[in-house]
């Protein structure tokens, strides 16, 4: 029987897999943006597990806010990797520092 | 009237001090000369009225402070000492005011000078006027101030400056003895009153005080203390290496404030605190015995100096000398006697030399000289009154010049008090003070003129002839050109200075030749000299008749060493021309020795400046630089520069630190949030 736990587990390496897909990440912006993606979904599959096991249908409808927002943060995303390889010729994130102090 | 005397000059110096420069130089010119003419006016009565036998007087002006036992008052004291004084400064003053029109003329700061010489005159005038210690202390340290001014006045000159400063520092250290004396004689008399103080001295006879760890003598502490202020002031032995570096200043300076009046003021200071003097033998050999050391010293190297002015400045060195050998013999009234005669006379050499010096385009070096007797005949005969004076020519009962009738009272007393030793370096420095006088007119009049290899010169002969508008008087000028190789005049030839420079020199004169004769009854005679003090300082009757009872040959001893120095300047330099430069080859140890005036300030460079310089250099480098500034503004910026540096690493620029940095903070808050 599958229960709430085996949800939240995956939930869980999901995320854990799109916080190292940031921090490790030493290849490009593109990567970084799939891994957001991935925590913003470990964290939706965390509200629909929750809804489901609550019988509280809030939870889904917040799913779905989310993914609108994803699906935006997604196309503003790219398109400011588009300008940003326009302008530097790169998107590679070891180039990406021009915040050094 | 005194106010008048005294506060005019103070008027005139903050007029022309202060006055825009729109006014013009003649204003401030006429405003100080002619202050200081009414002042010289105003004083001559009250000499008189003196001489005639007027009692001491004292002006309240108003009370300047006032704290428990402490009470000092700005109050005008006239009376037979402050009236001599009062004639010399003013009468100096004012001819040097005059004489300033004509040698300043082309300076472009005169107001800012005339200035000066008046705020001058005003702290010399409270000084000889003080009637208590406090007050005297202020007219002493104005007349520093002045001075210091006043040499230092073309400041863009480097060497004018030093001397200004070391004139200035020399001074303090002099002034801190006095400084002390007045402090020590508050506490043991409990007055600065200078009356209260001579009344009370005697009764302090035989008490002790203690001073650096010992129980001294009082009085002789309190003494000793003045008389090494008046040493500064008055540039004895030990404190004098501050004067012939004042010459720097302009020569008018020198002749009022370095001949006439300031460094006499270490003498009248003796002569007003002489009743307390009295009271301490040991004081007054120290004032005799210092006196005769700087006295022979000055003279010695008098001798072989080759600037004008400097020989004329070792010259006042060693009349100073003279005036404390009398004090110190308890002939007071000699002191004031010399001091008055010479305050004529050496202003008068002063400003003659002045004279030639303006007349040879600032050429100060009397090698350059020769042969001036016929170029300028009003600066010779003055210049010659003055020599005359100085080295006392005279016939004892018929007429001498100034300086005939107050040396010999000083000798004349030395041997009258049973000091031989100090009466006999008297007598040898009245030969030393005739050959160098004689030295300097000789060198400077007489022969052949010696002035072609001067830079100066050739400068003005060259700017003549750059300058040169009128065709005609080419012709001339290449005349001269010609004759530069034989005559030695290098085609200049020197003018007779204007009147302003001339009628000084010729009232002054007046005083070189009189001075003595008019007034020596006044001042030396037993019985005439008695009416005249009046209690003003300690006259010895019994000394001043002593005197009169000594041998011939003591009394003409001044006479016959002044002819010796005479005979040998003729012989050394007229007759045989060659011979000095012999001389001074032959015995070139000695001549070294008194060309570098005893190598006293190479001997202070060692002993006090570079110490003062090294302490100076620790106390900067490792002191300043290697303590206070390393751990205190630097060390706190190197710490703030080393800190941001590394916090600034932190700031890496990458995307994935931040958001690392990120997640850790939102953990380590959330963990925080729910631990709590």
């Amino acid at each position: 029987m599958i229960g709430l736990t085996h949800y939240l587990v995956v939930a869980a390496i999901l995320f854990a897999l799109g916080v190292f897909g940031i921090v490790i990440n030493r290849k490009n912006l593109i990567v970084m943006l799939m891994a957001i993606e991935l925590i913003l979904l470990a964290v939706n599959l965390n509200l629909v597990a929750f809804s489901s096991y609550l019988h509280d249908l809030v939870g889904q409808v917040f799913a779905m806010f989310v993914l609108t927002v994803a699906a935006g943060e997604a196309a503003i995303g790219l398109a400011i990797l588009v300008i940003y390889f326009r302008g530097r010729g790169t998107i590679s994130v070891d180039d990406v520092n021009r915040m050094k102090g | 009237m005194i106010l008048f005397i005294v506060f005019l000059p103070l008027l005139a110096a903050a007029v022309a001090g202060l006055s825009n420069k729109a006014f013009g130089s003649t204003l401030p010119k006429l405003v100080t000369t002619g202050a200081l003419f009414v002042s010289c006016l105003l004083s001559w009565p009250i000499f008189l009225h003196y001489l005639g036998g007027g009692e001491p007087a004292v002006t309240q002006v108003f009370t300047w402070m006032k704290s428990g036992d402490l009470d000092i008052a700005w109050a005008l004291r006239v009376d037979a000492l402050t009236a001599v004084m009062l004639v010399v400064i003013t009468s100096v003053s004012a001819l040097v005011h005059l004489y300033s029109w004509g040698y300043m003329e082309e300076d472009p700061d005169q107001p800012r000078f005339f200035a000066y010489l008046s705020l001058f005159t005003f702290a010399m005038l409270m000084l000889v006027t003080a009637n208590n210690l406090v007050q005297m202390f202020f007219g002493w340290e104005g007349v520093g101030l002045a001075s210091y001014l006043l040499i230092g006045f073309w400041f863009r000159k480097p060497s004018a400056n030093a001397a200004a400063i070391k004139a200035f520092v020399v001074n303090r250290v002099g002034d801190l003895g006095f400084m002390l004396g007045i402090f020590g004689i508050y506490l043991v008399f409990g007055t600065v009153s200078i009356p209260d103080i001579l009344a009370a001295a005697p009764h302090m006879a035989g008490s002790t005080i203690g001073f650096l760890g010992h129980r001294v003598d009082t009085l002789t502490l309190l003494c000793l203390l003045l008389f090494v202020g008046a040493c500064g002031k008055s540039a004895q032995l030990g404190l004098h290496t501050w004067l012939p570096d004042a010459m720097e200043g302009p020569t008018p300076v020198s002749a009022l404030i370095h001949a006439a009046t300031m460094v006499t003021a270490g003498v009248f200071m003796v002569c007003r605190m002489s009743p307390l003097f009295e009271t301490s033998v040991v004081a007054q050999h120290v004032v005799m015995t210092v006196g005769a050391a700087t006295c022979f010293f000055a003279a010695t190297i008098g001798l072989v100096q080759n600037d004008i002015k400097r020989v004329i400045a070792y010259s006042t060195c060693s009349q100073l000398g003279y005036m404390f050998l009398a004090a110190g013999v308890g002939a007071y009234n000699a002191a004031m006697f010399h001091l008055f005669t010479h305050a004529f006379f050496k202003a008068l050499l002063f400003l003659g030399a002045g004279s030639v010096i303006h007349a040879m385009h600032h050429e100060q070096d009397m090698r350059y000289y020769g042969g001036l007797r016929k170029k300028i005949p009003y600066t010779f005969w003055a210049m010659m009154a003055g020599t005359l004076a100085i080295t006392g020519v005279g016939l004892e009962g018929v007429f001498g010049f100034a300086g005939f009738y107050s040396k010999d009272a000083i000798i004349e007393s030395a041997f009258a008090s049973g000091q031989t030793g100090a009466a006999l370096t008297g007598v040898l420095v009245a030969l030393l003070t005739s050959f160098y006088s004689w030295r300097l007119m000789f060198l400077t009049f007489w022969g052949k003129p010696r002035w072609a290899q001067s830079e100066h010169i050739q400068h003005a002969v060259h700017d003549a002839h750059g300058h040169d508008d009128h065709a005609h008087a080419h012709d001339a000028h290449h005349d001269h050109g010609h004759h530069a190789e034989h005559d030695g005049t290098g085609g200049y030839h020197p003018h007779e200075s204007p009147l302003t420079i001339l009628i000084p020199l010729i009232l002054l004169s007046v005083g070189a030749i009189f001075a003595g004769f008019a007034f020596h009854k006044f001042f030396i005679d037993p019985s005439a000299g008695e009416a005249y003090w009046k209690g003003s300082i300690a006259f010895r009757e019994k000394l001043m008749e002593a005197m009169e009872d000594l041998p011939m040959l003591t009394k003409l001893s001044a006479s016959i060493a002044m002819l010796l120095g005479l005979l040998t300047a003729i012989q050394l330099y007229l007759r045989k021309p060659d011979l000095p430069g012999k001389i001074a080859a032959q015995f070139s140890v000695v001549y070294d020795f008194l060309l570098h005036k005893w190598y006293i300030d190479e001997l202070y460079d060692i002993l006090f400046v570079r110490p003062a310089f090294a302490i100076g250099r620790l106390f900067w480098k490792k002191g300043d630089e290697g303590t206070i500034d390393r751990f205190g503004p630097n060390g706190s910026a190197w710490l703030v520069s080393q800190g941001s540096r590394v916090t600034a690493r932190l700031q890496s620029g990458y995307v994935y630190t931040y958001a690392f940095v990120m997640l850790i903070g939102l953990t380590a808050a959330l963990t925080w949030a729910i631990q709590s």
